[in-house]
């Protein structure tokens, strides 16, 4: 096992190069002056436009940028936001906890009923059941997340009064960021009422953006279950007069859950797509908003920090999933 | 638990709504997260907003007008030649303190020329913090303008321009000019954090900044010591909420009080709903399409007037602008002053188009460029669109026009190099001075700069030299006669074809009351109550 993880973290060094270099020469490929994009209708100086290409460092060829941009990241320099002048290492570790916790919701939404959604529709198959499970998913696979945020906000906010718009937590609450994770903030705070705040604003945006994940693993699971469940061992297992729900909960899922890890690992980097537009719409001060304002302002070192912090993140990610791989199946691990 | 949270939901909104017994938090769902602090280098009028609440300036414009009136200076002296400016600063105004710093000392003369040498001297210790780029210092020409700024003594300034500047004051009025604490800056400088200055602000304006998390929330509470007096309200909220369709619904839930740039589908709905107010006002703005009057046929001034009569303007604005803009006829808003309005528009009249298109040697019509911006702005909401229905209009009188487009900036730096033949651009005023609009827009100066903003490239000596001599004036009255001349000169010449102002319209709650609509479409707070 640790052989294998120090093989897969090797593979970071080229992955890093990969993504470093894509990152910086996509961004400039976009067409647009960060400094031009600043001036809007103003325009700018010719003198003052090129004193700031130079002071940018936009003045030098791009791989000569590239070389010194890789210089200063191997000191854990990320750069300077160009709009904000922030580092963009700091920005991205106060926005970060928001998109974890608005993922980590959502992937727990995508694995409480989609699993669940999947193996029932498995079992029931053909039922209508079955046909529900697969139509809904369908459909939620299908939704734009925009629109199905902004129906989810019109009717259960606005019309019904159910749960807050937007935001991350009432404007009342003012609670000083401690993990970054409010709801843990909340828990530590002692301000009343605030966690259960926390909790209502994480509602809607949870739905919308586990919709996707929710669709796509309980079709998985529901592939992977009717595979399983035609195999020999499930055969002898009923034959053997085990209860059904150990046939399915225990022989049954558990090989079934092999190519549904790794779409809940692929989901990842889906979730990181969807929290951009689910941050925009419910406002949710997220990495995902972060990246969409630094395109549409050509914010180009929090566009290279950013893809690289998140590209890390997904890695991690993906080793993870690699690692459960072969705690679920045997062998696995032993080729491991 | 759902019923509990349901009923906390509507505790929570009833609170805000009625604001009683409670402190008094106004909530405004802010449309984007400032820049930073720092409005000196600002561009965007989000971060204008977030800063106006914080700082306070030499003079200001009174809330509501583009009139200046006294700010920390509480008068002042022109000298006859126009030059030099002596301000008489307040005695006993405060500063307002935090985590870092608390002050030792009111708000003097150092502190006016901190703010401005900072951005004006390039070996000012502060000049470079945060960042060097001192965008619109810079673009109302302060480093030529200004010679020298000095102290007289502790509550007098002595400023010393190189030429009259007729609007000098207005620029002072302005955002970028915020003063910030020369001791607060001393001490951040000695502690080897000079960028607190600007991440962690502190000012002499009504409000205090308290809270910034980004993307989220700004939270300020009123300064109990403002100069003017406590505002009326305890807390001010910035929600920070980027999509106008979810504003709205926070704005109809009572979970703001106030929105800005509505969408212009939900307007009707908003002025029907029986707790929502909406403010209008025609903004400071103009929308046009401009004539490179440099190209052929367009240096020709028949053709300019036939293609003003091709284009039907009622039925753009309907279509486009909807209810959010009034029909434009001059280059500057009807709420400015010097607004001529005894100039006639262009009637919209395709066969006398046809027939002075004829008389100017072009009886079938040409062939030319129709530039459409790639953004929305706010003195356009879809350019692309009016470049459509202009093509058609144009279409109709022999005129074959192709639509072009480029990457915003992109398409501003190629218009400004006079790269095209007709390109829609607008422009939104800086300090409701017409010169902001007459002479910017459309001076020679600038029409002779590769980055000045008269993309017409017009320039005509008769109308220049009456905006010229206009900057050089300093009695309103005389400054308004050159301008509605002007304006004549403007309507006979026609560079542009004036589509329209965009009418600023602000949702609001009904239980707030006293908000003013700024003509530079900035939201301040101070003097905003709620019942």
């Amino acid at each position: 096992m640790l052989r294998f993880v120090l093989t897969r973290l090797s593979l970071v060094i080229p992955t890093f190069i990969g993504i470093t270099f894509l990152a910086f020469v996509l961004i400039r490929l976009v067409p647009g002056d960060p400094i031009e994009t600043l001036a809007g209708e103003r325009g700018i100086d010719p003198v003052r436009h090129e004193a700031l290409r130079k002071e940018y460092g936009f003045d030098r060829p791009v791989l000569v940028q590239y070389a010194i941009y890789i210089g200063r990241l191997l000191h854990g320099d990320f750069g300077r936001s160009i709009i904000t002048h922030e580092p963009v290492l700091r920005e991205f570790k106060a926005l970060f906890p928001a998109t974890i916790e608005l993922g980590v919701s959502a992937i727990l939404l995508a694995l409480a009923i989609g699993l669940p959604a999947g193996m029932l529709a498995a079992v029931k198959r053909n039922s209508i059941l079955d046909h529900g499970v697969m139509g809904v998913s369908l459909t939620g696979y299908s939704m734009p997340i925009f629109w199905w945020g902004l129906l989810l906000i019109l009717l259960c906010s606005v019309q019904l009064g159910l749960t807050p718009v937007s935001g991350r937590i009432g404007v009342l609450y003012f609670i000083e960021p401690v993990t970054g994770f409010l709801l843990i903030d909340t828990l530590l705070s002692d301000e009343k009422g605030a966690f259960v705040s926390a909790v209502q604003h994480l509602i809607l945006p949870t739905i919308v953006l586990g919709t996707v994940p929710l669709a796509v693993i309980a079709r998985m699971t529901r592939s992977a279950m009717l595979e399983v469940l035609g195999e020999d061992y499930i055969r002898t297992a009923r034959a053997k007069g085990l209860p059904p729900s150990r046939v399915i909960g225990l022989h049954a899922l558990r090989n079934a859950l092999i190519p549904v890890v790794t779409v809940i690992g692929l989901q990842v980097s889906v979730l990181f797509t969807g929290a951009i537009l689910t941050e925009t719409i419910f406002s949710w001060p997220g990495v995902g908003k972060w990246l969409i304002e630094a395109i549409n302002r050509r914010d180009y070192p929090v566009l290279q920090g950013g893809a690289l912090l998140i590209g890390l993140v997904v890695m991690g990610i993906n080793l993870l999933v690699d690692v459960l791989y072969g705690t679920i199946n045997p062998r696995i691990r032993h080729a491991q | 638990m759902k019923h509990s949270a349901l009923v906390g939901t509507i505790c929570l909104a009833t609170l805000l709504v009625s604001g009683v017994a409670q402190a008094k938090t106004l909530v405004f769902c802010s449309e984007g997260s400032p820049e930073n602090f720092y409005p000196a280098v600002n561009t965007t009028g989000t971060s204008f907003d977030a800063n106006s609440q914080i700082y306070s300036r030499i003079v200001d414009f009174e809330r509501g007008t583009t009139k200046v009136v006294p700010g920390l200076a509480e008068r002042w002296d022109i000298s006859s030649d126009g030059t030099v400016y002596t301000f008489y600063l307040r005695k006993g105004v405060k500063w307002h303190s935090n985590a870092n710093f608390k002050p030792t000392r009111d708000m003097n003369a150092d502190d006016i020329i901190f703010a401005i040498e900072r951005q004006w001297k390039e070996d000012h210790p502060y000049f470079a913090v945060t960042s060097k780029n001192h965008s619109y210092f810079n673009d109302m020409g302060m480093p030529k303008l200004l010679k020298s700024v000095e102290k007289v003594d502790d509550s007098t300034i002595k400023v010393t321009l190189n030429t009259p500047e007729a609007p000098f004051l207005s620029n002072l009025a302005m955002e970028y000019a915020g003063i910030q604490s020369k001791e607060y800056a001393d001490a951040m400088l000695k502690a080897g954090t000079p960028e607190k200055v600007d991440q962690e602000p502190i000012g002499t304006g009504p409000f205090m900044l308290v809270q910034y998390q980004k993307d989220a929330i700004i939270r300020y509470r009123a300064f109990p010591d403002y100069y003017a007096g406590k505002a009326k309200i305890d807390d001010l909220v910035f929600a920070i909420t980027p999509d106008n369709a979810v504003r709205w619904a926070k704005l109809q839930r009572g979970e703001c009080h106030v929105m800005p740039y509505p969408n212009p589908a939900d307007i009707e709905a908003m002025k029907k709903h029986p707790d929502i107010n909406v403010l209008e006002q025609p903004g400071l703005n103009i929308g046009y399409l401009a004539y490179n009057t440099t190209k052929k046929p367009f240096d020709d001034k028949r053709v300019r007037r036939a293609l003003n009569m091709a284009m039907n303007k009622k039925a753009i604005i309907d279509a486009v602008y909807l209810s959010t803009g009034i029909a434009a006829k001059n280059p500057i808003p009807p709420s400015m002053w010097s607004y001529n309005d005894d100039v006639k528009d262009d009637p919209y009249d395709p066969e006398a188009a046809k027939k002075l298109l004829a008389e100017a040697g072009y009886p079938n019509g040409f062939e030319t460029d129709l530039w459409a911006m790639p953004v929305q702005r706010p003195y356009n909401p879809n350019a692309r669109r009016i470049a459509e229905l202009m093509q058609a209009d144009l279409a109709k009188v022999g005129v074959k026009a192709e639509i072009k487009s480029f990457e915003w900036g992109e398409y501003r730096k190629r218009a400004q190099a006079g790269e095209h033949m007709t390109a829609q651009l607008g422009w939104t005023g800086d300090n409701g001075d017409p010169d902001n609009f007459l002479h910017t827009l459309l001076g020679c100066a600038s029409a002779q700069s590769a980055s000045g903003s008269n993309i017409a490239k017009f320039c005509h000596k008769p109308f220049d030299d009456l905006v010229t001599q206009a900057k050089r004036v300093t009695g309103q009255d005389e400054r308004t006669k050159l301008y509605r001349d002007a304006q004549v000169i403007f309507k006979e010449e026609a560079p542009w074809y004036t589509i329209a102002h965009a009418v600023q319209l602000k949702p609001m709650r009904k239980e707030v009351v006293d908000f003013k609509l700024s003509p530079f479409g900035r939201h301040t707070f101070y003097g905003v109550d709620l019942k």
